[in-house]
């Protein structure tokens, strides 16, 4: 039976993480996701897991202590947001090259400078060529799902990479809303006992992480780590096919709202997507054929599935909480990689929107939409990437 | 032996083996050639303690010449050697001299 709850997303997230009862949890503070942690100390304080805690001094110091404990063989999270998870970095690559399993949650925030607390995508978008497995959260009850799927991602055998679940900064990750929670049985039996690959503490069986690969191989090793990545869609589907079963919440790649027969689209990732959705049924309701694309794994990124469920459309707005400086939005770049080999296609423009947590608003989502009604009409582009919602 | 192809490797480039180092002979780095003088060895061992590869070979417990198949001459075990009155067991001498 599940319970139906009033709680943050960073509670939440920490409960599905309080149902797995991971081995080892590396811990290091930074806001917005240091509730999360703290919550999550407060359980092992409690006796409710029997994790082991490493409190660390920096989040390289976690990343490194988490590959640490997975390469020995244990189940292993942590979790982080903005500078945590870019101060990360060289270790964020050691975790996916080495193959290890660790579960992190991304509370997304902005990157420094200037200082900025607040929700935008930035951090998890910088860590895009990490070779981590990215799954993206709406809400409070996604993060959820997605944290207890995410074990069954990463540790699946043909796969064993590192997955990070993101949600947006204090909109998700402080706000309270009402979701549900699986019974902790029903998780536990849903995630199943970890299974070890290479446990370094099996000492009858000596083995080395880690090991210097130059010119003779390396390029072979990467070659091997793209095919692991075109095997994770299949293992995301499947494991979201079980969660259905359990929790009757449907998962896929992305989710598509009112997008079938619509002529003007939205592709935009995790909270704004909610807000988005309203404005697309007013559109609706004035009998205009909106729709919006959701994108839900960000990394490996499901190209021709995206290229399908926009094909049809005549003008697409890709809206990005980030934005690469100098070139397009992280997203829109996917997302017109994937339509560029379609030989008939929408019409693509970038939008900018909602960095160090500026507010998204309907009113914003209005704008854009009238817009792309103007393009599908006349066919004609004012401006290929523009920020929205900024003053002159 | 085919050199492997990106189907036949390990995941994550694990070593599944045990002393897989003593395959690859890392002498060659060496710019400084340890030698050892047996009259001033007092048979204490530090040198394979303390050496961090595998270049100090032992003999029935006892210390015996050094396998520079594997000294990179970092030079800890000529540091770290206590010798005989004052006199050291082990002395770096520059390779090519």
């Amino acid at each position: 039976m599940a319970k139906v709850v009033a709680v943050t997303g960073n509670e939440a997230v920490a409960n599905a993480l309080r149902q797995v009862n991971p081995d080892v949890c590396g811990i290091y503070p930074i806001t917005p996701q240091t509730d999360m942690m703290q919550r999550y100390a407060s359980f092992i304080s409690n006796g409710k897991v029997d994790t082991e805690a490493i409190l660390v001094e920096s989040e390289h110091s976690s990343m490194s202590a988490c590959i640490g404990a997975s390469a020995a063989g244990g189940r292993v999270v942590t979790a982080t947001s903005s500078q945590g998870l870019a101060l990360m970095w060289e270790m964020l690559h050691i975790a996916s090259g080495d193959r290890l399993p660790i579960i992190m949650p991304v509370v997304n925030r902005a990157l420094s400078a200037p200082l900025n607390i607040h929700g935008d995508h930035s951090d998890a978008m910088g860590a895009r060529d990490t070779g981590w497995i990215q799954i993206w959260s709406e809400n409070a009850q996604e993060a959820y799902d997605n944290t207890v799927q995410s074990f069954r991602v990463g540790e699946h055998m043909d796969i064993r990479l590192p997955v990070m679940v993101c949600l947006d900064g204090f909109i998700i990750s402080h706000s309270i809303e009402r979701m549900e929670y699986l019974e902790d049985a029903e998780v536990k039996k849903f995630v199943g006992e970890f299974k070890n690959l290479f446990p370094l503490l099996d000492l009858d069986k000596p083995k080395s992480y880690g090991p210097l690969i130059l010119t003779d191989l390396y390029h072979e090793y990467k070659r091997a780590q793209h095919e692991v990545m075109t095997k994770v869609k299949d293992v995301v589907l499947d494991v979201a096919k079980d969660f259905e079963k359990l929790s009757g919440r449907k998962y896929g790649l992305f989710e598509t709202y009112r997008l079938e027969d619509a002529e003007i689209a939205l592709v935009i990732l995790n909270s704004a997507a909610g807000t988005s959705k309203d404005v697309v049924d007013e559109f609706r309701n004035k009998g205009i054929k909106a729709g919006l694309l959701k994108p839900r794994l960000f990394r490996p990124f499901p190209y021709e599935e995206v290229a399908e469920a926009l094909g049809n459309t005549k003008a697409v707005c890709v809206m990005d909480r980030a934005d690469s400086f100098g070139g397009y939005g992280p997203l829109f770049m996917e997302v017109s990689s994937a339509l560029y080999h379609l030989k008939e296609r929408p019409l693509l423009i970038n939008k900018i929107y909602g960095l160090g947590g500026r507010d998204y608003m309907p009113s914003h989502a209005e704008l854009v939409l009238n817009e792309l009604a103007e393009i599908a009409k006349s066919g004609k582009i004012r401006t290929y990437k523009e920020y929205i919602g900024v003053r002159e | 032996m085919k050199p492997k192809g990106w189907k036949d490797l390990t995941p994550g480039a694990v070593v599944l083996e045990g002393g897989s180092a003593c395959n690859f002979k890392t002498g060659s780095w060496r710019a400084f050639r340890p030698v050892w003088i047996e009259e001033n060895c007092i048979q204490c061992m530090w040198c394979w303690l303390y050496c961090p590869d595998m270049a100090i070979k032992v003999k029935d417990g006892k210390r015996a010449e050094f396998n520079y198949d594997f000294c990179k001459g970092c030079g800890i075990c000529a540091l770290e050697c206590p010798g005989k009155k004052g006199k050291k067991a082990i002395e770096m001498i520059e390779e090519g001299k």
